[in-house]
């Protein structure tokens, strides 16, 4: 009898070259651990770069090389789906944490060290944290911390089951949790911001399960493939399954931070340390998307109809609430995680298109997106003033007179954001655009432009401020860095660049690998 | 291989622009070689074409593709037209303008920037060799459009004076009335044809209804009076002259100017359909010619008098595009040998400038041929081309132009002919004024010959002015080279070649006659009881007077119209709209109150919604 029960599990059959990129991550944060807990404090920082560059190096060659044809499959027992869209996610999260690894390493642009709180333990403001700091402690937990959360990334974009998913998204998010509370300036903002985000991150995380929970209840299954059959077959109440649609998507669209539950995003961009909201606002955009796309169309794919209307109203909240909230902000921060919400709408606006077109044009705006968003928070780390950042918008008139570069760089990723020709963001919201007309989603269409005009008066509104103003006195600095952020950046206005001149190069890529496998 | 005749000097003026003042010591050398660079390509890509058979001479690379938007089915590509049209241009580019940056290196070398002077002529050669090396006509548009800011940027390069700073306004302005009638017609063949490709064009236009050909020269034309300074569109070249001498030699004598020309006979086929945008044609190059060359007979700025001349000259060549088959060779000779002479005379007006003081005042000069006898020899062979002296250059080139007018109507020959007169008094009255007569020098003046640097180029463009016609000439060598991208027909003219050679000789005659007796004895100041003509050729032929009348006055007017409009209608709208945006915005704001209670409140209640909403649309 025990022995039946044994038999009846069906040993896992994993493909372990197939899924290296999320395995070498995935050591690489077990290795962070080990270093933490065996190495000398002087060696540890070395060590955590070396492993860190090195894996997400490896993972993204690994990536490379198994992306091709042969590399299409559904592994790990169904669980995993390894696809066109798998490994363009998975290959983007990587550059992205790249270069947001590069910001976490930053530690010229500060006087007292990195972006991160020398110890996180110590009371904000206390005599401790004096003492610390001047010892000059680091808080290097950030490395391990975010070489899991990449590894949940990566699972989560390629996750073929809703269970998986689940446990892929709380990797994911937990480290984040934890990173939001250790900046090293407004300490008590940022703790607060993590706190926020763990507490509605949960919520979201319940109500996704819950989701996951109904969906079960009707299709008897939580792989997408056979979610998707079990629709077709099964003859429940429609009601459940109605609610299970609404209740899985309401977890993801947290995590994008689609309008209602868009909240939390200003609180933690703004409190997180500017490293680490670069993470978010490029790599976890990228990844909720991911996970949204592949839900929504391989495992509700038959139910178009029936999601449609619910991306439609979320999309044109999204779009119009981020750009006219974003119009009042002061803080350039606050700003750009508004405008985060509303480039989020944008996107939404792809998901109306049809299969293809639409998971082409929705992966072209995240890798755009993903790339300038960073680009434009490195920068921010480079204005400062003798308590820390200089993020209050009106302390940067005149900056183009004393830092033509800095404001120069900062003036395209706001001319991309706003969507002007011959930079990346022209290129993305055309995409979606294009897709959304095609799909008959016009009057959203009509939305998108009315909120894009609106967002272009921000988003110019700080290229003016920066140019065409007087400087004023004792106004912020920009810092020269050191080589890691320096590099960021040049990747960043290299792709925004490029994708803007040469469209081509991307769509080409993205359009011969927008198929999804069930 | 094409693209890096373009790419050179592209990337040497980035480098010096984007560099700045760290290439200062080479930045000169960095820029003459990369023209030399393009030239030698160029040369070397004209000795393959040769060695091809007629059929395969003319080739198309696509660099990559440029703009696509297949929803609309519009698609262009990057793509370089080497034909024996385009190398004839980029030969003359490469050439002249190499010679023209050597030059520059003496004539420059007192400045306090040389290294931006020869960027932006570096910027100018690569957008030019763009214009002409195009397959489509937005490529083309491209060049064009950068060919008119290195024009600013180089007439406004001695920016602290203000003329020059109003003369490059002025001429970026007047540009842009001919920039509207390119991208109208750009657009239109979008429409209509298709396509915006130079042979997708060519095929179109056959079956297109007349209207489309009409309506394209004429917005063709349009754009190519702008460019090439042609009526009504000419007031800006004069001005012009403010930029350094080096400039108005390449630029606005040598090769920018006649890009109008070059537009107009590329679109050959499309000219060649409608007979009333041809005859447009001939009347504005007729006008321009005749006004031109009255122009420069009553000016005391040897360049401003230069300058109306150049304005005739390309008269002359938008005139021979005009009549079609039999003039479009002819239009490309005359282009070409003018480059040599007009430069080789604009340098020399530069060498007296520069031994004088930078004065351009012909009545305070005379007396030179002792002092400097390079420039003297070489400005008079370019005098002896342009007025068409056998065995010059210019005599070749005109003749041809004379006749095939003459084939096409009495009353274009005679323009033509008058023309020839009025530019042999004009020329002669310059060489007179400059050069043969008494010293009028001013006090502190010393002339001395230029340094090796400046006289070299005048001595090889003087050269080629002498050589040019007679080699281009011999058994119709140009004519056959030409003839399969433009298409060619021997003109018919009612008299014998003889006839209207020894007319033409004639006329020019009379012309140097003429002046010579008015002008054997100058005066330092200009006369002032003068008939009508010569006032009103000395104020551009109320050329200004007539921009502010047709084109300034009514703009102004639609501008206040507009700006009413706008203040009371527009802002009234987008203002009351941006209050409202602005209103809504702040109170949406307040939503966002920090406490995570009612954050939660608020994802729970949206989640309720949102499931009530879709369940009531599902059942």
């Amino acid at each position: 009898m025990m022995q039946n029960v044994v038999n009846s599990i069906p040993t896992p059959n994993f493909e372990y070259a197939l899924l290296s990129p999320i395995l070498i991550m995935f050591f690489a944060a077990c290795a962070g651990v080990l270093i933490e807990a065996f190495l000398p404090n002087e060696k540890r920082r070395l060590t955590h770069l070396l492993v860190i560059f090195t894996s997400l190096l490896l993972a993204f060659f690994a990536v490379i090389l198994q992306s091709g044809p042969n590399g299409r499959a559904l592994v790990a027992s169904g669980t995993v789906a390894l696809d066109g869209p798998g490994w363009i996610l998975q290959g983007t999260i990587l550059l992205i944490a790249a270069m947001s690894a590069l910001l976490f390493a930053e530690s010229k642009v500060d006087p007292l060290g990195d972006a991160f709180a020398a110890r996180a333990s110590t009371l904000p403001g206390g005599e401790e944290e004096k003492t610390v700091t001047k010892l000059g402690w680091a808080q290097t937990e950030v490395w391990p911390l975010l070489s899991f959360s990449v590894t949940g990334m990566l699972l989560f974009v390629t996750a073929n089951d809703l269970l998986v998913m689940f446990v892929a998204l709380e990797v994911m998010s937990l480290p984040l949790y934890l990173l939001a509370g250790l900046a090293r300036r407004r300490r008590l903002l940022s703790q607060e911001a993590a706190l926020k985000y763990f507490i509605l991150g949960a919520l979201a995380s319940a109500i996704l399960l819950f989701g996951s929970a109904l969906t079960y209840a009707y299709t008897g299954s939580l792989e997408f493939g056979q979610i998707s059959n079990g629709i077709s077959s099964a003859n429940n109440s429609p009601g459940l399954l109605t609610a299970a649609i609404a209740l899985v998507a309401v977890g993801m669209l947290f995590k994008i931070g689609a309008v209602p539950f868009h909240q939390w995003v200003p609180d933690v961009y703004t409190g997180a340390p500017t490293p680490v909201t670069s993470f978010m606002a490029g790599a976890v955009k990228v990844a909720a998307f991911g996970g949204l796309l592949r839900i929504f169309y391989v495992a509700f794919g038959s139910l178009v109809w029936d999601w449609r209307p619910l991306i439609w109203v979320v999309a044109g909240l999204t779009m119009v609430v981020g750009s006219v909230i974003a119009l009042s902000q002061s803080d350039f921060k606050r700003m750009l995680a508004y405008s985060s919400i509303s480039n989020g709408g944008f996107i939404l606006v792809g998901f109306s298109g049809t299969n293809r077109a639409a998971i082409a044009a929705v992966l072209i705006y995240l890798i755009t997106y993903a790339f300038a968003t960073v680009g434009a928070f490195a920068l921010i780390t480079l204005i400062r003033e003798q308590a820390g950042e200089s993020a209050t918008l009106i302390r940067w008139k005149g900056l183009g007179k004393k830092s033509p570069l800095a404001a120069g760089l900062m003036s395209l990723f706001m001319l991309s954001f706003a969507g002007v020709p011959l930079t990346s963001g022209f290129t993305a919201k055309f995409g979606v655009f294009t897709a959304a007309i095609a799909g008959g989603a016009t009057p959203l269409v009509l939305i998108g432009v009315l909120a894009s005009v609106i967002a272009a008066v921000f988003y110019i509104r700080v290229i003016i401020l920066m140019f065409f103003s007087d400087p004023i006195p004792e106004g912020p600095f920009v810092v020269v860095p050191s080589v890691f952020t320096t590099i960021a950046i040049s990747a960043s206005t290299v792709v925004t660049i490029i994708l803007g001149l040469f469209p081509q190069i991307v769509i080409d890529l993205v359009s011969s690998a927008s198929v999804f496998l069930r | 291989m094409i693209a890096a005749i373009i790419a050179l000097p592209a990337l040497s003026a980035a480098i010096l622009l984007s560099l700045g003042n760290r290439t200062n010591k080479f930045g000169p050398w960095l820029a003459i070689g990369a023209s030399t660079g393009s030239f030698l390509i160029g040369f070397w890509q004209f000795l393959q074409m040769l060695s091809r058979p007629e059929e395969e001479r003319a080739v198309v690379t696509t660099v990559y593709e440029w703009l696509a938007v297949p929803a609309a089915g519009f698609k262009v590509n990057f793509a370089l037209q080497l034909d024996q049209l385009s190398i004839s241009f980029v030969l003359l580019i490469t050439f002249v303008g190499t010679l023209i940056h050597i030059y520059s290196l003496g004539y420059m070398s007192h400045d306090e920037n040389p290294r931006r002077f020869f960027a932006y002529l570096n910027l100018f050669v690569a957008a030019m060799l763009l214009l002409v090396l195009a397959d489509n006509y937005l490529l083309l548009y491209v060049g064009w459009e950068g060919v008119g800011l290195a024009s600013y940027l180089l007439i406004g390069f001695w920016q602290h004076k203000p003329s020059a700073a109003v003369a490059a306004k002025k001429a970026f302005v007047a540009n842009r009335v001919g920039d509207f009638g390119l991208s109208l017609a750009i657009m239109t063949m979008f429409i209509v044809l298709g396509s915006v490709s130079f042979s997708d064009v060519n095929e179109g236009i056959k079956g297109a209804p007349a209207w489309v050909s009409l309506t394209l020269g004429l917005l063709l034309l349009l754009a190519a009076c702008g460019k090439s300074a042609q009526f009504p569109l000419q007031s800006w070249l004069l001005d012009a002259m403010e930029g350094p001498t080096p400039v108005s030699a390449l630029i606005h004598a040598a090769t920018m100017v006649t890009a109008g020309v070059y537009l107009i006979v590329r679109s050959a086929s499309i000219f060649n359909a409608s007979e009333i945008a041809q005859t447009a044609v001939v009347v504005v190059g007729t006008i321009s010619l005749l006004m031109g060359a009255v122009i420069a007979a009553a000016k005391d700025d040897i360049k401003k008098s230069l300058a109306g001349s150049t304005m005739s000259q390309i008269g002359y060549m938008i005139l021979a595009a005009g009549l079609g088959p039999i003039g479009y060779v002819f239009a490309i000779l005359h282009l070409i040998t003018h480059g040599f002479f007009k430069a080789v005379m604009f340098l020399g007006a530069g060498s007296v400038m520069h031994a004088t003081n930078d004065n351009v005042d012909m009545r305070r000069y005379g007396g030179l041929p002792k002092v400097m006898i390079f420039t003297t020899i070489t400005f008079f062979i370019g005098y002896l081309a342009i007025i068409g002296i056998p065995p010059f250059a210019g005599f070749y080139s005109k003749d041809h132009i004379i006749e095939a007018a003459l084939s096409h109507s009495w009353w274009a020959g005679a323009a033509v002919l008058f023309g020839a007169g009025l530019t042999a008094f004009y020329m002669t009255r310059i060489v007179v004024m400059t050069f043969v007569s008494k010293p009028r020098w001013e006090d502190d003046v010393h002339p001395h010959e230029s340094p090796l640097s400046m006289t070299l180029p005048m001595i090889v463009l003087a050269i080629g002015a002498t050589s040019i016609g007679i080699i281009l000439t011999q058994n119709h060598i140009f004519e056959h080279w030409l003839e399969p991208v433009t298409g060619f027909v021997e003109p018919e003219p009612p008299f014998s070649i003889q006839t209207i050679t020894i007319i033409t000789l004639s006329v020019v005659a009379i012309g140097v006659l003429a002046a010579i007796w008015q002008y054997r004895k100058v005066a330092k100041v200009a006369p002032k009881n003068v008939s009508f003509v010569v006032t009103a050729a000395r104020k551009d032929l109320y050329g200004d007077v007539m921009n502010e009348a047709l084109l300034m006055r009514p703009g102004q007017a639609t501008t206040k119209f507009l700006n009413i409009f706008d203040k009371s209608v527009v802002d009234g709208f987008v203002n009351g709209l941006g209050a409202l945006t602005t209103g809504i915005s702040a109170r949406l704001r307040r939503s966002e109150t920090g406490y995570v209670r009612s954050y939660a409140m608020s994802i729970v209640v949206g989640t309720a919604i949102l499931v009530i909403a879709l369940l009531i649309v599902r059942l």
